[in-house]
């Protein structure tokens, strides 16, 4: 019986002809391009410098800010108001004031200040531009103190030198920590999206009715819609992590294959009985379209994918860990970077089998309820 | 021996009474229709005796089965046939067909026989998605799948609704032949002219029910004698019959107006031709006729 339930499915998906490319063509493209959208280098932030000194250093110090690679030097205004307009155009990110006379007092008074002014609409630009500009900054003076103090005297000062090593991403690549998680972000829509929608269809076009009058068992007919959409999950998955995320950015995952496909087998199966459990409380499509698309951005962004979730408050921490969503990313994570084992993820695992029986059991409760 | 039996169901939705203690029975082999205008009930009603909905109050049994406790015996052997079509669109004819009939577990080439008839009309195109079929070719098919585990009771519910005259003659021409076959059918129509062709009738409306008879004992009752009238110029006919008097009631039908008088003799016909003529009417017919189910059901509306 059930095969003639997913040989229907499987008919009525493949006839679809925007659907089915869809499906695939989606989260390939989205691979190529989110993961430079989710890129935390910032470069190309523009400055304007207001150089009121017009000296030797002031000199040197401009051009060690352009030289850096991070910045734009855009403009050289003449007053601070004339600066301001260009943020306010937002044609400036950056203020950079140096003050008269900055060279000489730095030397015969041992100190000068400068004045920075950010544009901190896009927070992300504007601390991070900061912290870039106080680096040079601060490079610059240690080459200044070098030049007018003797070195002997110089050294007798005591400095903590830090050095770090970056374990798991030596080289910080932040690709090899965003594209796992965008895949797992796709996968969750794809799978939600597309069980909710062919569910949702069966009730617009009357035809679970013609379904309802026969014998046919629920659970049946509810398997019938996961099994091709989890297998469609799968297929996409592979595609992704064993195509684009290997070829495109060279990210082979250090922990076993078997032990990632045994999770996500699970997560489809808990996303799609999510999509199953929204579509028993719709009517039509576009209620379900909007119920979805409200659960996934809560979802995503809580997921910790773009922010960490142990630095949200601590109810918002809560929110995050409601989320089916926030596990798998974190399991991907251990284990294509890390490596991790099944001893590491037991808890994701229970977790989640935890919500796999939550959704599908209320689906089939309320399925049966509102039919 | 009563296939089907209604009794005392009601179901209210939020503001509205759509089945108000409905009481009625259907005999094995009898096509039984239910006659109303839209938003009778009658639709409510089929998804009760579906087991689609739970009424409020009231029993009904379908083949001697409860449609609450027993509704999985009830759906293995009734088919159902929605007014909206729902088949499904991106399956062809045949693999509906298939489709339908493995869910009951049979195959098509068993009852074949019982949809011969009907599914010889829409074989030639077999292939074509059922989305793209006409109206009358749809009903056909969705027909055939309600057929294919050969039912004892069949529901319709408004199966001529949106449908040409030929394919909805043709379509009753096959409902007449599957009752031969000792199908017990229950038919919803809005259209009066056919529940001539039912054995029994019962007329619907918000809800309640006016009148269980046969279609021939429901005309009999009709209390007054029926005239026909009809002039060279009907338009004017219609808005003169409102001023004149000793009418009742007065509708247009067709090509002549239905009326009956309320005192009724040659002398108040004579003054009607009279009043007729002398408002400039030529060509005045004025002939008794038997009422028709439609007279019979305004009739009882207005009660």
């Amino acid at each position: 019986m059930l095969r003639f339930l997913l040989r229907k499915e499987f008919k009525q998906i493949f006839r679809n002809k925007t659907l089915l490319p869809m499906i695939f063509a989606m989260p390939i493209i989205q691979l190529f391009i989110l993961p430079l959208a989710a890129d935390y280098e910032m470069k190309d932030i523009s400055v304007a410098i207001i150089d009121h000194d017009h000296s030797v250093y002031s000199q040197k110090l401009t051009s060690k800010i352009a030289a850096s690679g991070y910045f734009n030097i855009t403009a050289y205004p003449k007053s601070f108001n004339d600066a301001f307009e260009f943020i306010e155009n937002d044609k400036v990110d950056l203020i950079l004031e140096i003050p008269l006379n900055f060279e000489q007092e730095l030397i015969v008074v041992k100190g000068q200040k400068l004045f920075i002014a950010v544009n901190a609409i896009n927070g992300v630009k504007a601390s991070l531009g900061v912290a870039y500009l106080n680096r040079i900054i601060a490079d610059f003076n240690t080459n200044v103190r070098l030049q007018c103090i003797h070195p002997e005297r110089f050294n007798i000062v005591p400095t903590i030198r830090v050095t770090s090593s970056n374990w798991f991403n030596p080289v910080m690549n932040y690709r090899y920590f965003m594209v796992p998680g965008i895949l797992v972000l796709l996968i969750s829509l794809v799978a939600t999206y597309m069980c909710a929608l062919n569910t949702i269809r069966e009730k617009e076009m009357g035809t679970i009715e013609q379904i309802n009058v026969t014998p046919i068992k629920r659970t049946l007919f509810i398997l019938g819609k996961l099994i091709p959409f989890w297998v469609i999950g799968l297929l996409v998955f592979s595609f992704g992590l064993f195509i684009v995320a290997r070829f495109i950015y060279g990210i082979v995952p250090v922990g076993s294959i078997i032990l990632l496909f045994g999770y996500l087998s699970v997560y489809l199966i808990a996303m799609l009985g999510l999509g199953l459990l929204i579509s028993t409380y719709c009517e039509t499509q576009q209620q379900v379209m909007f119920i979805t698309f409200f659960f996934m951005m809560v979802f995503i962004l809580m997921s910790g994918i773009f922010t960490s979730i142990e630095s949200m408050p601590a109810w918002a921490y809560i929110i995050a860990k409601c989320s089916p969503v926030t596990y798998f990313i974190d399991v991907i994570r251990m284990v294509i970077l890390k490596g991790s084992g099944l001893g590491d993820i037991q808890y994701h695992f229970l977790m989640m089998l935890g919500f796999a029986i939550l959704f599908n059991l209320w689906a089939i409760l309320n399925y049966k309820k509102t039919m | 021996m009563a296939i089907i039996s209604v009794e005392n169901i009601s179901k209210k939705y939020t503001d509205i009474q759509a089945l108000d203690n409905v009481s009625f029975q259907v005999n094995e082999g009898e096509l039984y229709g239910m006659i109303g205008a839209d938003g009778a009930g009658k639709t409510s009603l089929f998804r009760i005796l579906t087991t689609l909905m739970l009424a409020d109050k009231g029993k009904a049994k379908v083949n001697g089965w409860d449609v609450v406790k027993d509704y999985k015996k009830i759906r293995n052997s009734i088919g159902y046939m929605p007014g909206r079509f729902s088949l499904y669109q991106d399956l062809t004819v045949e693999e509906n067909l298939h489709f339908f009939a493995t869910l009951f577990n049979i195959s098509v080439k068993k009852n074949y026989d019982l949809i011969q008839d009907i599914y010889i009309h829409i074989e030639p195109f077999k292939t074509r998605l059922a989305g793209k079929l006409s109206g009358g070719m749809k009903q056909k098919l969705a027909l055939c799948c309600a057929l294919i585990h050969r039912p004892s009771v069949l529901f319709l519910d408004e199966p001529t609704t949106g449908v040409d005259v030929v394919s909805r003659k043709e379509f009753w021409e096959m409902l007449c032949k599957l009752k031969k076959q000792g199908i017990t059918i229950l038919v919803s129509t809005p259209y009066m002219d056919e529940a001539t062709l039912c054995d029994r009738i019962t007329l619907i409306q918000s809800g309640k029910i006016l009148s269980i008879d046969t279609p021939q004992g429901i005309i009999k009752h009709y209390p007054d004698s029926m005239y026909g009238l009809k002039s060279s110029n009907m338009n004017m006919l219609i808005y003169d019959m409102q001023k004149a008097e000793n009418i009742k009631s007065c509708f247009a039908f067709g090509e002549y107006l239905h009326l009956s008088f309320q005192n009724d003799n040659e002398a108040a016909r004579d003054e009607l031709r009279n009043y007729l003529t002398e408002q400039g009417h030529q060509n005045i017919e004025l002939k008794q006729i038997m009422p028709n189910i439609e007279d019979c059901f305004i009739k009882l509306m207005e009660k």
